[in-house]
Order: C-alpha cells, then sequence, then structure tokens
C-alpha cells in the first residue's frame, strides 16, 4: 500500500476548503442552468397550459399526470426505454470494447483506424438516422438489401419487422465510438508488464482477460453505462425520422416531444418530464447498485 | 505462449474490417456527396464506377451559408468545450484527489441533471430566454451546452484522474508546489490522453447537438446544424446534397480531431518514459 | 497543453472571427422562415433581386423541413417570441391561427399582387371570416402517377378518372416483385401529413368523414372500414416492402428509380418524374387524375404553402412589402425568364396555367390544374362536418390526433395489428384527446 494521499491535521481541512472552492463552479452552474429549469416544469405539470388552447392556465392538480398514465400508450413507452436502453448499451458496449482490444493490439496504422472507428461521432444524429434508414436498411434500394441479395438472401424488412432492433442499431452505432474510446485510452494506461508477466507465465488469453484486463475496464465500462443511460432516455429524433412514432417503438422522451411538438400541451408534456425524472432515478439506482462498486477507486 | 504469424495477420485483417464496417455508412454518404442524386439512390449500387461530381457541393455552397455556420459552430463549440473544460478539471481534480463522503454523491448528482429531456424544458427555458434577450444568440447556446456537457466532463476526467498514482502529486506537493504547478506540470502531462479525449469528445457532442443549436437561434446563431438541417428531407431528391452538407459540417471536426490525436500519441510516449 | 502553439493560433484564430461581423447598417432587417423545398430555396437565390428593388430592407433566412419548420414556428409565435417577420405556414395552419388573431391581415397588398388571379379554391384556403391572411406561394392536389410502358405491356388503359378498383386491379396485372417493379406504390409512413393525408383524402371518396356534426370521429363507420381496408389490402399486396416507412421522398425515389407502376400523391412530384435529371422513367410516366368512387367527392386533397406575417411582428410594412414582391406574379415571371417555366411556383395562379409556353414546358400543367380546381376544402365530404379541409381537418387538435391515428395506420400496414383494430384504436384515441379538449362539454 503506497502513502495515504490525504494530509492530517489543518493540511486536511485546508486540502478540503480547496477542493470546494474548486468544485463550486461547476456545481453552481449545473444547479442554475439544469435545476432551476426542473422549477417551471413541475409548476407547468399541474396546470391546464395548451399552447393553441385559449389560454387558461388554470390549477389542474393531478389531472394531467392522471391522462399520461391512463394512456395506453404509456406503459409501452417505458418498456420500449427500458429495451431501448438494453440493447444499445449491450451491443455499443460490446462492439467497442472488441474493437477497443483489437486496435490496441495494432501499432501501424493506429491512427487511421482510431479514425474510422470514431467517424459515426461525426455524423449528426437525425442525419446519421436518415441515412441508416434511406440509404442502408431500405429494403428495395438499400446496401444492405443489395448485399443480402448478393448473398442469395432477402431483403430484411427493418421498419417494418423489427423496428425497435433497427433503431436500437442505429443508436448504438453512434454510440460505439464513445464506449471505443473510453476503453482504448484505458486499455493504453494498462500496465503491459503486468499482462506479459502472465503471458511468459503460462496463462491463456481468455484468463487473461477475465482476471486481468476485464477489472482494470470495470471502471470504464461503469462509466460508459451510467453516460450512455442518462443519453438515451433522451433519445427521440431517430425515433422520429425512421418510423414515426408507434406503440412498438415510442420511448418517454417521444412522448413528450409529440406532447409539445405536435400537441401542444405542455401541461401533459411537464408532467411527463417529471415522470421522466423519476424513472431516470430509478435507473439510476438501480444501475448505481449493479455498477457501482466499479466506480470507487 | 507462440503467437504465429498468421494468427496475428488474421487479427490485423478482422480489426480493419470491423473499423472499415463501422466507418461504411459514413464513407457511403462520402461517394454519395460525389454523385448525382439518381446515381446516389441507384439500385444497384455502384461504388467507384460512376460520375464523379463536384455540382452537389457547389449547389450546397451557394444556397447555405456556410461560412456563417462554420463561424458559429466554432464559436459555439469551442466556446463551450473550453468553458466546460475550465470547470471539470478542477472538480475532477478535487473529487479525484481530495475525496470525501459526499464524492459519490455528487458525481451522482451531476449526472441526474441530464435526467430531464432537453425537450420537456423546451418552453420554460424559450420564455427566458425571449425575456432576457438570449435568443440566437452564441452566449445562449454556449451556456445550455456548457450545462449540457459538464457532468460528462466531470465523469470522465474523474474517471482518467483516478488512474494517476497520488503519490506523484503528493510529492509535488510537499515540494512546495502550489495547486496551479501541481495540474499544469505534473497532472496534465500524464494524464493528457484522458484530458485530449475528453476535450474532443466534449467539442464533438457540441458540435453535432441538434437539439438546443437548431431551437434556440434563428440566423445570427444559427450552427452548422442548422445549416445541415436546410438540407434535410425536402421534397424531392436530396441524398447526394444532404451528403455533400453533413461532409462539409463533418470536415472540420476531422481536422480538430486529427490535430487532438497527435496529442494523443505525444502523451503516450511521454508517460512511457516514467 | 494541447499543443500550446496551436492552440494559441487556434484561439485567436476563433476571436479574429468572432470579431468581423459586418452589421451595422439603418436597413430594416426580415427574418423569413421557410420550407426547404425546391421553390422556396429559389426564392432565397432570389435575395438579391428583391434587396436591390427595396434598398431599405435586407432579408434573413431560416430554412428548414416542414416539420421542424411548423414546430419552430408555432412554438414562436404561440409565446410570441417575435423572431420571425414573415412565416410559411400551410393551409391548415390559416384558420387556426387567423382564428387565435395571430395573423395580419392581408387584403391590402395591393392591385399589382393581383389577388383575382388566385385559383379559388387556394385563395379560399388562406381566407378566414371573409378575409386573406396568408398569400399562397406554391399549391398541391394529388393525382394519380403511372408508367405508360408497363401498361402498354399489360394491355391496361388508364381512364381520365380512374376508382381505387380500377387501380388495384392494374397493379395486379402489372405486379413483378422478382423484377423489382411493384404494383402500387403509396403513402404509408406514420404521420399527419405523412400517412393521413392520404388515406383520409381516399376515405372522403368512399363516403367518409373524420367528425360528424357533433364531432365525434368517424372511424368506427363502415365507410371508413371499407376505404381503410382497401388501403391496407392494396399496400400489403402490390406495395413495395417497406411501405409502412415510405412517405412522399421515399415514394419519389422509388419510382423515380422505376420501381413503382402507380403512385398516388401530391402534384408536386410531377415535376420531378417529368425531369430526365431526376427521374429514369421521364418519358414513361403518365398522368390521371385522384381516384374517384363516383360518389360526389375524389380522392384529391388541397395543399398550399402560403406566406404570413404573425400580428406580433413590429416590421409589418416591410414584411408585407416582402410577401407581395414574393407571392405575387411579378417574381413569377422573375423566375421565369432567368430559369425556365419549370422553376415557378406551381398551383397557385389561374394565369400560369393560361400561359402556353408553361402548358408548352410542363405535361401535368392541365391536370394539376384541373385538381386543383375541383377541390372543395369547405365542403370536403359528402356528408356535412363542422371542420375545413380536405385530408385534415382545420382545429388545432388534428396535429397530435393525426400523430396517432397515422401510426395505428402504420401499424396495419406493416402487420402488426388488424385493420379493425388499427381502426379501433384510432376512434380511441381521437375521442380521448376530444375529450381532453373539451369538445363534448
Amino acid at each position: 500500500m503506497s502513502i495515504s494521499t490525504v494530509p492530517t491535521g489543518s493540511g486536511r481541512s485546508y486540502l478540503r476548503l480547496q477542493a470546494r472552492i474548486l468544485m463550486a463552479p461547476a456545481i453552481l452552474l449545473l444547479v442554475v442552468c439544469a435545476i432551476l429549469p426542473l422549477l417551471p416544469t413541475i409548476y407547468y405539470s399541474l396546470i391546464d397550459y395548451r399552447l393553441l388552447a385559449s389560454t387558461s392556465h388554470d390549477f389542474v392538480g393531478a389531472a394531467n399526470y392522471g391522462r399520461l398514465i391512463t394512456d395506453p400508450g404509456f406503459l409501452p413507452a417505458i418498456g420500449n426505454t427500458l429495451m431501448l436502453n438494453g440493447l444499445v448499451l449491450t451491443i455499443s458496449i460490446l462492439v467497442g470494447l472488441g474493437m477497443a482490444m483489437l486496435i490496441d493490439r495494432v501499432i501501424v496504422g493506429r491512427g487511421l483506424l482510431r479514425l474510422l472507428v470514431i467517424s459515426p461521432f461525426f455524423v449528426m444524429p437525425p442525419v446519421a438516422a436518415l441515412i441508416w434508414k434511406n440509404l442502408l436498411m431500405q429494403p428495395v434500394a438499400g446496401l444492405f438489401a443489395w448485399v443480402s441479395s448478393v448473398f442469395g438472401a432477402g431483403a430484411v424488412d427493418w421498419f417494418s419487422t423489427l423496428p425497435l432492433v433497427s433503431i436500437s442499431l442505429i443508436v448504438a452505432w453512434q454510440w460505439v465510438p464513445f464506449a471505443c474510446l473510453v476503453l482504448l485510452t484505458s486499455l493504453q494506461s494498462f500496465d503491459r508488464e503486468q499482462r506479459e508477466a502472465a503471458e511468459l507465465d503460462g496463462a491463456s488469453s481468455w484468463a487473461i482477460f477475465r482476471y486481468l484486463t476485464l477489472p482494470h475496464l470495470a471502471r470504464p465500462i461503469a462509466i460508459v453505462v451510467m453516460i450512455e443511460t442518462i443519453f438515451l432516455l433522451s433519445l427521440f429524433a431517430e425515433i422520429y425520422v425512421t418510423t414515426g412514432g408507434g406503440r412498438t417503438t415510442n420511448n418517454l422522451a417521444f412522448l413528450i416531444y409529440s406532447q409539445v411538438m405536435l400537441q401542444y400541451d405542455i401541461g401533459v408534456a411537464s408532467a411527463a418530464g417529471v415522470v421522466a425524472v423519476i424513472f431516470a432515478n430509478i435507473l439510476a439506482l438501480v444501475m448505481v447498485r449493479l455498477v457501482g462498486r466499479s466506480l470507487e477507486a | 505462449m507462440q503467437r504465429t504469424r498468421l494468427s496475428s495477420v488474421a487479427r490485423r485483417t478482422l480489426t480493419w474490417v470491423l473499423a472499415l464496417a463501422i466507418a461504411a455508412p459514413l464513407l457511403w454518404a462520402l461517394l454519395a456527396s460525389f454523385k448525382s442524386e439518381l446515381e446516389a439512390i441507384a439500385s444497384p449500387p455502384s461504388f467507384l464506377v460512376f460520375d464523379w461530381t463536384l455540382e452537389n457541393y457547389r449547389s450546397v455552397l451557394e444556397s447555405g451559408d456556410y461560412l456563417h455556420s462554420l463561424r458559429n459552430s466554432l464559436i459555439i463549440a469551442g466556446g463551450s468545450s473550453l468553458l466546460v473544460m475550465a470547470l471539470a478539471v478542477p472538480a475532477a481534480w478535487a473529487m479525484a484527489f481530495a475525496p470525501t463522503r459526499h464524492t459519490r454523491g455528487i458525481l451522482l448528482w451531476m449526472l441526474s441533471t441530464k435526467m430531464l429531456p432537453a425537450v420537456g424544458v423546451l418552453i420554460p427555458i424559450f420564455l427566458f430566454y425571449r425575456d432576457w434577450g438570449l435568443l440566437d444568440t452564441q452566449a445562449g447556446v454556449v451556456l445550455l451546452l456548457t450545462a449540457g456537457n459538464l457532468p460528462i466532463a466531470v465523469w470522465m476526467l474523474y474517471a482518467n484522474f483516478n488512474e494517476v498514482p497520488g503519490e506523484i502529486l503528493e510529492a509535488a506537493r510537499m515540494d512546495g508546489a502550489s495547486i496551479v504547478q501541481e495540474v499544469v506540470r505534473v497532472l496534465a502531462p500524464m494524464a493528457l490522453p484522458g484530458l485530449a479525449s475528453s476535450f474532443f469528445l466534449i467539442f464533438t457532442l457540441a458540435w453535432n447537438e441538434s437539439f438546443w443549436s437548431l431551437n434556440m437561434t434563428t440566423t445570427d446563431a444559427a450552427p452548422l446544424t442548422a445549416f445541415v438541417a436546410a438540407f434535410s428531407n425536402p421534397e424531392g431528391l436530396f441524398w447526394a446534397k444532404l451528403s455533400a452538407a453533413s461532409m462539409l459540417s463533418i470536415a472540420p471536426v476531422l481536422v480538430i480531431g486529427w490535430l487532438c490525436q497527435r496529442q494523443l500519441v505525444r502523451g503516450l510516449t511521454f508517460g512511457a518514459v516514467k | 497543453m494541447l499543443g500550446g502553439r496551436r492552440f494559441t493560433c487556434c484561439a485567436i484564430a476563433m476571436l479574429a472571427l468572432a470579431g468581423c461581423s459586418g452589421e451595422g447598417d439603418e436597413r430594416t432587417i426580415l427574418t423569413v422562415a421557410t420550407v426547404n423545398n425546391g421553390d422556396m430555396i429559389r426564392l432565397k437565390e432570389f435575395t438579391g433581386d428583391f434587396e436591390r428593388a427595396h434598398p431599405d430592407i435586407r432579408l434573413k433566412w431560416v430554412v428548414l423541413e416542414e416539420n421542424v419548420l411548423r414546430q419552430r414556428v408555432t412554438t414562436d409565435v404561440a409565446i410570441r417570441g417575435g423572431q420571425y417577420d414573415i412565416i410559411t405556414i400551410g393551409a391548415y395552419e390559416v384558420p387556426v391561427w387567423a382564428g387565435r388573431k395571430w395573423l395580419t391581415g392581408l387584403d391590402d397588398l395591393g392591385p399589382g399582387y393581383r389577388a383575382d388571379d388566385l385559383i379559388e379554391p387556394v385563395r379560399d384556403v388562406v381566407s378566414y371570416g371573409g378575409a386573406q391572411y396568408a398569400a399562397p406561394f406554391n399549391g398541391e392536389s394529388s393525382i394519380t402517377m403511372y408508367r405508360t410502358d408497363l401498361f402498354r405491356k399489360a394491355g391496361v388503359v388508364m381512364p381520365e378518372r380512374p376508382n381505387w378498383e380500377f387501380l388495384i386491379d392494374a397493379a395486379a396485372k402489372v405486379h413483378r416483385p422478382a423484377e423489382g417493379v411493384y404494383g402500387l406504390c403509396l403513402r404509408g409512413m406514420a404521420g399527419w401529413g405523412a400517412n393521413v393525408p392520404l388515406i383520409t383524402a381516399m376515405a372522403n371518396s368512399y363516403g367518409a368523414r373524420l367528425f360528424d356534426e357533433k364531432w365525434q370521429p368517424q372511424f368506427d363507420t363502415p365507410e371508413w372500414r371499407k376505404a381503410f381496408g382497401v388501403y391496407v389490402g392494396a399496400l400489403r399486396n402490390y406495395g413495395p416492402p417497406g411501405a409502412s416507412s415510405n412517405s412522399f421522398n421515399e415514394n419519389l425515389a422509388l419510382f423515380a428509380q422505376g420501381k413503382c407502376a402507380i403512385w398516388v400523391d401530391a402534384t408536386v412530384a410531377a415535376p420531378f418524374l417529368s425531369d430526365p435529371k431526376s427521374s429514369t422513367v421521364a418519358d414513361q410516366t403518365g398522368f390521371a387524375l385522384a381516384p374517384d368512387q363516383g360518389l360526389g367527392r375524389s380522392s384529391s386533397w388541397l395543399w398550399t404553402w402560403a406566406l404570413a406575417i404573425p400580428s406580433s411582428s413590429k416590421k409589418v410594412a416591410a414584411a408585407k412589402k416582402f410577401v407581395k414582391w414574393a407571392a405575387g406574379p411579378a417574381y413569377q415571371n422573375i423566375v421565369a425568364s432567368r430559369v425556365g417555366w419549370l422553376a415557378v411556383p406551381p398551383g397557385t395562379r389561374k394565369s400560369l396555367y393560361t400561359n402556353p409556353e408553361y402548358r408548352k414546358a410542363a405535361r401535368f400543367a392541365d391536370i394539376t390544374l384541373q385538381a386543383i380546381s375541383e377541390s372543395n376544402p369547405r365542403s370536403p365530404t359528402i356528408r356535412p362536418v363542422p371542420y375545413v379541409g380536405i385530408q385534415y381537418a382545420a382545429i388545432p387538435e388534428f396535429q397530435g390526433i393525426g400523430t396517432e391515428v397515422g401510426q395505428q395506420f402504420a401499424a396495419a400496414v406493416a402487420g402488426r395489428v388488424s385493420p379493425e383494430n388499427a381502426l379501433a384504436e384510432a376512434q380511441a384515441a381521437t375521442r380521448r384527446q376530444m375529450t381532453a379538449a373539451g369538445y363534448y362539454e
């Protein structure tokens, strides 16, 4: 064990004061920009606020929440949110991990490889969804249809038969660069000597992976999981562009979007927003319990 | 364990094939940007043998305000990323090297600020911006993007700083270095890959952010996301032009990414010479 | 830190760019929000002409896809954000917004604007309470487009006014999926501006309507069941795979590549399909009217993109100058002389359709005029209705209703629900929204 990094006595409290001062600006900005807007949102969720109706702004209590929760599309939306989350996390982390480990072993052309793998990140999400929907996944004229015809198979009608999976593929593709970048950075700080020593001792690649690499990557993977989850909860552009919504593809964020931008019912939209926050909190608590240990030093 | 040349060649091939597969959609759009509209949607598709044309780029540059949007994107993405780093580096340092029992709670709280989908707070923020004259200003968008990306930067930097051995910083501190010296002279070189990748991530996220940058701007502060959106899904055939507009939007980030990458490499060789 | 010198250079460059702005003139600045279709992008390209004719005005443009534009503009106008001086709205918005006094009246654009030259239904659809509130820029109806070569080979002759049974019959004869040709392409993608207009207009021709006089939704009536059953059957049997994700653009791409034999959709597709640069079947495209069941209403619809001025604008006088110029006959003449007759925004003025040069350049001119002239937005259905609008109902709730209904319709085409269940869900969803909006008090 190394020397403790925390000094004693007055040094310690000076350090803690410095720490507080250093954290303060960031926390302040977040409180102003992210917490303050929550207050009017909660207020709007309790009134009748429809942009296109004759403005009444009456207090309606829980009526907006009632309408939201009793809508038959509400529970499917929650289910879809979880499914989408799970699928995207699985695909992006598996592919990202695989690519990171492969690239880690390559010396020549690593820069170009990294650029290729990071390229999905450069495309604007709505444009990416359009490209996938019309140029790749289109069952009549898309690239995938042509590839499967070359192999003699029929084209997959992605959005009719597998709508949620198709959307998950598109979103996972956009997040592979992030997962790969984080994991690659972490791999590159992985002690090579340890690994080479284990190899010399005769350990199999799988054992090295399982007992050395994976624990080292536990924290970055946990971070990728947390950050992606949070981003995925706000996803709606890809759903709108590809399928236009529907029971099988709506998620909570899309419900909010459709209330704000299509029905212009800010009351119900705000209620949906509050529900989304509660749902996200529950999800985060579950995730922290699952991966939380890996987050600590 | 003997590694045969064959398995290492196989592994290298697999790596390149997979990387190309991941980049394939973008490469396909790149190809499409040089085709005519009809050619871009043709099936069976043409790969390298077709009438290469610059017509799409010409048309897009003529009908859009590329330079104006580029300038806005640079200021908005660059400004917000620098601001994010300026706020996140100290905060992450504090959490990594002077942790308290609240540290984990604060980290999770920071992430929780992103739990409300942006579209849910659109109206309150729109009203606020209207009343304070922040609509269609670069500063207005910078503020929102900074708040949006700050939690990510803090998390990633925290993870990176945690991998830096604390003793070295301790030693520098005991030698009498101030915090600033400690950060700049000792921490930065060791955490350089992490710092560079975090900055690049935040910058690209800000560059492609298509919610606030579209909803809070109209003309003066409209960045490249608005430029590309103008070519998205009009009535008619538009794939070639949309691809061209996207490439023009991606090119600056690629350049900056290439620059950042050199720093990553330099940082690594630095780290090896302990 | 990040390559010190390079970083400093970048920072200085950014600041320098930030410094140069070139503002500081005395002219009135008008912010124009438009849809990104070809006609309006061309209007933007003629900015110089307008600014030269009106040196005291400068134009700034916001160009977006129609759904995004609609959301931005509606939000801004409803909250009185005041960001736009001239907006582009559709036939749907005019009655709703004019009723809320969100629009400036445009009856005083002067004789140069030639309001009498507007095609009657188009002028009607942008008026409210007898006054005009938006200036139509381009207009459209819907027609049947088909492949004359495939019809000839199958020995089928397209009548001037087909009905749906004939079209489906013809589709069966020319449907060759193995060769990549699909008999009938129709919009299937969920959206109140995507599949809903087509299906609603089609239902009108079968005698159905969206609401009865008491605002009760009518999706559970036999007319709707008949029409929707025909639609789903046609698409599932003779439509291309992925039809439930196809809207106007996707079908246009398919037809232009020769993959569709018949397509019923907006008249604005005709110029694209007749142009060899954007269609591989330009010489084999024929046009007929939208299907008509002979019950009194056809399946054609009516839409216009029109320029309007929000009532909260502070630059109404200057804005009116722009609207008068852009939507008036003078602009059409400029475009015709500089670019060509096919580039003139179609579907608004009678004078365009009586012009021999235009009719020579556009084979589809006559049928477009006929389709537009025959439409009747104030009496869109055989039985009376309390709303105006052919393929929509001009009530604020329609966007939300149309979204949910459209999603159910698309699910039926994708085979995820039966047509009966889709209609039942659509009925329930519409009742829910109308109840919440207070229509049944």
